[in-house]
């Protein structure tokens, strides 16, 4: 039964027909055609012999809605050739892909030869949960408001939330130059996808890969802002067929940098709405969740499988609004998030991680005795017990005027302001290892009274506060 | 697998197909699609057309080919074999799927739920001649150390026990006994299916008495649950619903826990699976695993099979509650289930209601926690379900219509708060914004075992969390040194209470749980502390005296310094604190 029908499909490769019926925005409707599949890889041809790649939205007998991933512009109804290629998106992959450049849908952009190696289906498949290893290996990135205080594990999904003109390309760059296993020599392969960024930030990254040499061991992904939106669906999907390959075929520790998913999100609210689907929050469509999962969950790492696959996607949130949709629904589906503040960035400390909202889900697993020191769990948790009161006396001083405040308030606001200066600031350039981190933040934290430290043992007070 | 075929695929988008030149398709019937035979359900029947429902990828998927009617309703495998499992949302087996596909979840994998070639161990108790019905033991199999499984008669099926087999080691689909009725003869075997849309009966239901001991003190001092009730948890991304749900399948004294993880992360149903199967039960002394079932539909897993979850996983409970037991269901969580419900309705173009929820969630959410409670059984027992559901609100605000409308259907309210989260206050429950209706079920119980004190003393700490809410708006014009020391006194217990009390630290060995007489001593040890240092600060003692009083630095740690054995000896403590405070006093007299 299978062979009869793998034969069948064979034969039916490759069907060509001529002429659509509708094209609207990035979508073209083709009819009279038989037997093509849900989400099956489509050449659209136009006149001058140009070759777009799409993908079969909705199927039914004899119709299909194709999406275009390189827009419709040119396309003619009656001339419009249309190829239904019997398979999903595929992307060769192998080794040669590190040090490469290609655009948005995987083909070179650097001038390379084609990329070669087993065509895999860029969809993916969902990991068994019975098959995944549970993360909890200590990633120092040498900047101490991650390591000390949200700590990243090799196979976690840790995204960044930004704003508009926040630094977080410097600190995705000093991440990638930075980010090792205390121990281990291996660096990261890093895996590079760029959805609707502009030219000159995709050239910082390029260049900053290029300086630190990551560039030899990353495969860079390109759907630049100019490039037609429809384009993004498929990048991460493409960067991330690369990475699992990569991390779980060839054993490689892989950072994935996702850049920036609101521009995801917006092609898929566009093709949402050409479709006249029902929009849930602010127009985007109700499988927003669904279609982010499909991303964020390719990551982590395999039982008895030596790679790990670490996601450090990028998003802006508009307006600085954490609860709109795309961070809060991504918040949701990964483990933790970095949230850049633009009060820390106005006051000039880099990098302005957010005390508070910031969160790793996994730390836990990966700090204390034998993986980074025994005291980093009471350590951090003070640390934000502590920076949590700082916030709430700023507050009351505002309103009050700091005069009024208790002679323990202002030791308070001593520490915050210390907190902010010299542990959470530092310089780009800056790789403080780990002790340095905890010492610093002992340092900042032995200003408040001892009294005031409920979640620290007296143990760790001799040993620590004060030294 | 049935070969009949009922019709051909006619139009695919996402996860829903429009099947045509449909015929003999009953409503919510089991149907295999295409090629490579997908599951799917029959949800829409219009004409010669049906709407199927597709709990697998749909990718690659033609119209033309066919669809296999099953002839019977999407059912699950209810048997020993159950406990220490760990299913997707139709019931497969994920375990064995990988042993068959490898470590991704490869489409068009059809396993048995339970294991066919195993053998159990089957202890009969009924004897040929026996009347039974729907619900009578037939026998038992011990399928974990601390799980005896009884092996009961279906629902709905009733007559004279003809013959059964003696004690011995048989598979689950071995006859195992005939019952004979007026219809015929009836096979009886060790497993029997069930479809997961139907609630299974029970004699009656009972009015609530106990609570069901979760070992987190904000939640059993403040906001009981009784054993077949039903909660909610809502908290927006980070505020801690999951680890609430971990440390509650973790700690209750349920006998059986469904963990349902619907929609959610991959790691996190990981991070259960390597963790129970280390962590030892406190009340039997074996490990946790032995108790739970897991079903696994994580949120890159396919959107329809997430619908059918808890479905799946509150069908397991029932199962269990219909042998006498207690069962625990956590569902996280429900809005991801929601917005499956929401996207399939979406994909067959329905009418949507608010925020693109279709118009029956309301109806749903109702028919879902309406099968928790505590029952007479079939067979007379006294059985359980308490239903946990968390539900993530979008941007964190409670106003939006899954959890206004769960509220409606639940009598308990644990609300998550983000500013306790981002200080790291776990369990991160407002105890100003949380309510639970069966304190007052429960109180009795509770009075029973903590010498008719519990009423009095959580209905004291609960007036000054009041109080202290209303003194911090003042704090927050003013500042805390405009107060009296007698104001100034709620706020320091208030930080007590908070500090050493509802914060609990689920990664500490001691204060992971908290037995019911640990928490009745704690409390009673801080509530005495505000009693009596409002009577020395009467007297004129100053809040900074008796803050350095030695006693103080015991109190805040005494939920790591005594574990649950040593409870009784917080009497001591109580003691040393009523001496220390009266010394002091003492003082200015």
């Amino acid at each position: 039964m299978h062979q009869l029908s793998n034969d069948r499909r064979n034969l039916l490769n490759e069907r060509e027909y001529v002429g659509v019926d509708e094209i609207y925005g990035p979508i073209v409707a083709v009819s009279g055609i038989h037997d093509v599949g849900y989400n099956e890889l489509v050449e659209i041809v136009d006149d001058t012999g140009r070759v777009r790649l799409g993908m079969t939205l909705e199927v039914a007998t004899g119709a299909a809605i194709v999406q275009v991933f390189e827009g419709t512009s040119g396309l003619k109804l009656a001339t419009t050739r249309v190829r239904f290629r019997g398979e999903p998106l595929r992307m060769p992959v192998s080794e040669e892909v590190l040090g490469r450049v290609f655009d948005g849908l995987g083909r070179p952009a650097d001038g390379g030869p084609e990329p070669v190696g087993e065509p895999r289906d860029v969809n993916g498949l969902p990991v068994n949960p019975t098959a995944r290893e549970y993360p909890r290996q200590f990633i120092q990135t040498g900047i101490s408001a991650i390591d000390g205080m949200n700590t990243l594990v090799r196979g976690q999904k840790l995204p960044i939330f930004s704003g508009s003109g926040l630094p977080h390309m410097q600190l995705v760059a000093q991440i990638t130059r930075q980010a090792k296993i205390v121990g281990e020599d291996t660096p990261f392969a890093v895996v590079f996808g760029g959805m609707g960024i502009k030219h000159d930030e995709a050239m910082f990254y390029i260049r900053n890969f290029e300086e630190s040499g990551a560039m030899e061991r990353a495969a860079v992904f390109l759907s630049l802002a100019d490039s037609p939106s429809v384009e993004r669906l498929v990048t991460p999907r493409v960067a991330l067929t690369v990475a699992e390959y990569l991390a779980i075929d060839m054993g490689m520790h892989v950072l994935v940098i996702l850049t920036d998913m609101t521009n995801y999100c917006e092609a898929l609210r566009e093709i949402s709405t050409e479709r006249e689907e029902i929009p849930s929050r602010k127009g985007y469509p109700g499988y927003l969740y669904s279609d982010l999962a499909s991303i964020y969950e390719r990551s982590g790492m395999i039982q008895g499988k030596p790679g790990s696959i670490t996601q450090m996607p990028v998003l802006t949130m508009p307006n600085d609004d954490i609860s709109h949709p795309v961070p809060d629904l991504s918040g949701y589906i990964t483990e933790g998030q970095i949230v850049l503040e633009r009060d820390l960035d106005q006051r000039g400390i880099y990098p302005p991680i957010a005390g508070l909202p910031s969160l790793s889900r996994l730390m836990k697993d990966g700090i204390g005795k034998g993986m980074t020191r025994e005291d980093h769990a009471h350590l951090a948790s003070q640390l934000f017990a502590a920076y949590a009161h700082v916030k709430d006396i700023r507050a009351l001083a505002s309103v009050i005027g700091e005069e009024e405040l208790t002679p323990v308030d202002h030791t308070y606001l001593e520490f915050g302001d210390a907190f902010e200066r010299q542990f959470l600031s530092q310089r780009f350039d800056e790789d403080r290892s780990i002790e340095q981190t905890l010492d610093l933040g002992w340092k900042v934290l032995s200003i408040l009274p001892r009294e005031e430290l409920h979640r620290i043992t007296e143990e760790e007070i001799r040993k620590y506060y004060g030294k | 697998m049935s070969e009949r075929i009922v019709g051909k695929v006619g139009r695919v988008v996402g996860p829903v197909v429009e099947a045509h030149d449909v015929s003999g398709v009953e409503m919510l019937e089991l149907v295999y699609v295409g090629e490579e035979r997908l599951v799917g359900e029959v949800v829409r029947i219009n004409k010669d057309r049906a709407w199927i429902q597709v709990y697998e990828d749909t990718t690659g998927l033609r119209p033309g080919t066919p669809v296999y009617g099953q002839g019977e309703p999407l059912s699950i495998e209810l048997g020993p074999g159950l406990v220490g499992s760990i299913y997707d949302g139709i019931q497969r087996p994920l375990d064995m799927i990988r042993a068959r596909s490898g470590d991704f979840v490869a489409k068009g994998v059809h396993i048995p739920a339970l294991d066919r070639d195993r053998k159990w161990h089957f202890i009969p108790s009924a004897s040929p001649g026996d009347h039974l019905q729907g619900g009578s033991v037939l026998g038992t199999v011990a399928e974990t150390d601390v799980v005896e499984h009884r092996i009961m008669v279906p629902p709905r099926m009733e007559g004279e026990l003809v013959d059964i087999v003696a004690e011995g080691d048989y598979t689950v689909d071995t006859t195992i006994g005939r019952l004979t009725s007026n219809g015929g003869d009836i096979e009886l075997k060790l497993f029997h299916k069930w479809p997961v849309r139907v609630g299974r009966p029970y004699k009656q239901r009972l009015p609530h008495s106990e609570p069901l001991i979760t070992g987190q003190r904000v939640l059993d001092t403040l906001f009981p649950v009784a054993r077949g009730g039903v909660v909610v948890v809502p908290g927006g991304f980070g505020t801690g619903k999951t680890m609430i749900q971990h440390a509650l399948a973790k700690w209750c004294d349920a006998d059986i826990v469904v963990y349902i993880g619907c929609g959610e992360r991959g790691n996190e149903m990981t991070e259960v699976l390597l963790e129970f199967p280390k962590l030892i039960d406190p009340r039997t002394g074996k490990y946790l695993m032995e108790r739970t079932i897991l079903i696994a539909n994580t949120s890159n897993m396919p959107v329809a099979a997430r619908e059918a979850s808890i479905y799946t996983g509150i069908t397991i409970a029932e199962y269990f509650r219909d042998m006498g037991y207690d069962v625990a269901v956590m569902a996280d969580s429900t809005s991801r289930w929601a917005e499956a419900l929401r996207e399939l309705s979406g994909r067959m173009e329905e009418m949507p209601a608010d925020e693109g929820f279709p118009a029956y969630l309301p109806t749903r959410l109702a028919e879902f926690y309406e099968r928790a409670g505590l029952v007479e059984t079939l067979s007379g027992k006294r059985g359980s379900i308490t239903t946990i559901g968390a539900v993530s609100p979008p941007g964190g605000d409670f106003s939006e219509p899954v959890t206004q409308h769960t509220k409606r259907f639940v009598r308990a309210f644990w609300a998550l708060d983000k500013q306790l989260a981002n200080a790291r206050h776990y369990p991160s429950v407002s105890w100003l914004d949380s309510y639970s209706e069966y304190t007052e079920d429960v109180a009795d119980w509770w009075d029973e075992h903590t010498q008719g004190e519990w009423r009095q003393l959580r209905s004291e700490i609960m007036s000054v969390m009041q109080r202290e809410a209303r003194l911090e708006r003042v704090v927050k014009l003013v500042g805390a040194d405009v107060l009296p020391d007698s104001q100034r006194l709620v706020l320091e217990t208030a930080k007590i209470f908070k500090g050493a009390f509802l914060q609990q630290n689920a990664y500490d060995e001691v204060d992971a749980f908290c037995s019911a007489e640990k928490q009745y001593r704690m409390l009673k040890i801080i509530v005495t502390f505000h009693r009596l240092a409002g009577d020395a600060i009467k007297k004129g003692g100053t809040l900074v005296g008796l803050k350095k009083l030695e006693v103080m630095r015991d109190i805040m740690q005494m939920k790591y310094e005594y574990t649950n054995e040593e409870a009784s000896k917080l009497a001591d403590l109580q003691k040393k604190l009523e001496e220390a405070i009266s010394d002091y006093a003492s003082t200015f007299e």
